[in-house]
């Protein structure tokens, strides 16, 4: 496994185009380019060859402290601004959804890209531990996908997210990466995206934003799904509201169902309007 | 397994590494860490898995230390900057909801030690 950026332990599966990835070893300092945003490992190698196995220099006995001061995910957040930059310079516009398992994200990824592929180029990136499932359902709407199976790893990472934008005709448009289904660690990890989109579903529980409140409290937006089920379940949706609000006061919230398209307008207008005003050009051409 | 914490020490291993390629040393001693109360990172979780992952790396056999740092917020409602057991606790001066936390979730290495 590659410890420096985790090539070793999620791989982009069933690539539309290109090439599938390969994990890749970093057998010495090297750069390689991810498409036009070549980023430089200024890592060496780890080398297993040496460490405790009776290696001694002499003259270098003296044990010493080294100050790093460094933020330990500061080669993600190098990462992550390499993809910004990116997909500043080719007009793209990017969310990250990110949920706990189950709540609809794939299946409100599949409404949004029937609704918006008209008027946008439209992507989408999955993350998922294993299989290509959630990537079949998203091409099945004719739209691009591409799959990370992250493995044993429980959320995405900005290095894996640069390595799926090489399979991608980035050309303006929306970009929508869905997360590994998980309400803590994928908090910690910038993608590089434009916004965090946070859904919870109207089956679990309303004091979930105050039982998980960094998603919420990193979230722009908070999708209550499932909204076709609340005539049949005790969901208090005005203490969800104040929950979520109270970790994050400037959260923008949206009730809608998935399966019934009820509220899907006001989220489609809540993304294209961002996209817009993020600069997002590029409505398709007629 | 479901924990960030495993990259997280994988991130650390990473900066060690960028210090190798900087000052050349053989081995790792410690390695310190300061993690806000109020961060990302559990620091039991943290101490769970760094055996494992620093296993077969240059930081195999060091010790990690965790310092600490309490969570710190400044309440809008009287004007105080105050100790934040959790990100969205009440003022625990004057019980007001208005707490913009300041503080505590840090997730830094400080430094090592190594030969």
């Amino acid at each position: 496994m590659c410890t420096v950026c985790g090539c070793g332990t999620a791989r982009v599966a069933d690539a539309p185009v290109g090439p599938t990835m390969r994990a890749h070893t970093h057998g010495q300092d090297h750069a390689h380019p991810h498409g036009d945003h070549a980023h430089v490992h200024a890592t060496p190698a780890i080398d297993f060859g040496t460490g405790l196995a009776g290696v001694s220099i002499p003259g270098l006995s003296q044990q010493r402290t080294i100050a790093i001061e460094r933020d330990i995910l500061a080669m993600n957040a190098e990462y992550a601004e390499a993809n910004r930059t990116r997909l500043r310079e080719t007009g793209v516009f990017a969310l990250n959804l990110v949920s706990s398992p189950g709540s609809g994200k794939t299946a409100l990824l599949v409404r949004l890209a029937t609704a918006l592929k008209a008027r946008w180029p439209i992507a989408v990136i999955e993350g998922d531990q294993q299989t290509s499932n959630d990537a079949e359902r998203i091409r099945a709407t004719g739209v691009t996908a591409v799959q990370i199976n992250t493995g044993k790893g429980c959320h995405l990472d900005a290095h894996m997210i640069g390595h799926a934008l090489e399979q991608l005709p980035l050309a303006g448009g929306l970009l929508f990466i869905e997360n590994v289904g998980n309400l803590v660690c994928p908090a910690a990890f910038d993608l590089g995206e434009a916004c965090k989109v946070v859904v919870l579903s109207v089956t679990e529980g309303e004091d979930k934003p105050l039982k998980y409140p960094d998603m919420f409290a990193a979230a722009d937006l908070m999708l209550l799904n499932k909204s076709d089920l609340l005539p049949h379940l005790d969901f208090d949706v005005a203490a969800c509201l104040a929950a979520a609000r109270r970790v994050n006061p400037q959260i923008e919230i949206l009730a809608v169902s998935a399966r019934t398209g009820e509220g899907l307008a006001s989220v489609l207008a809540w993304i294209e309007g961002r996209a817009i005003a993020a600069g997002g050009s590029t409505v398709k051409a007629e | 397994m479901a924990m960030h914490e495993v990259s997280l020490i994988e991130s650390v291993i990473a900066l060690v590494e960028q210090e190798r390629a900087k000052q050349d040393f053989a081995r790792v001693f410690a390695i310190r860490l300061r993690i806000g109360a109020l961060g990302h990172a559990e620091p039991d979780a943290l101490r769970f898995c760094f055996d494992a992952v620093t296993h077969g790396t240059v930081a195999e056999g060091s010790r990690l230390e965790i310092e600490m740092v309490p969570g710190e917020g400044w309440c809008a409602d009287c004007g105080k900057t105050v100790l934040l057991a959790e990100r969205f606790a009440a003022c625990p001066v004057c019980g007001g909801r208005h707490v913009r936390m300041t503080g505590g979730d840090s997730l830094r290495m400080v430094e090592m030690e190594v030969e």
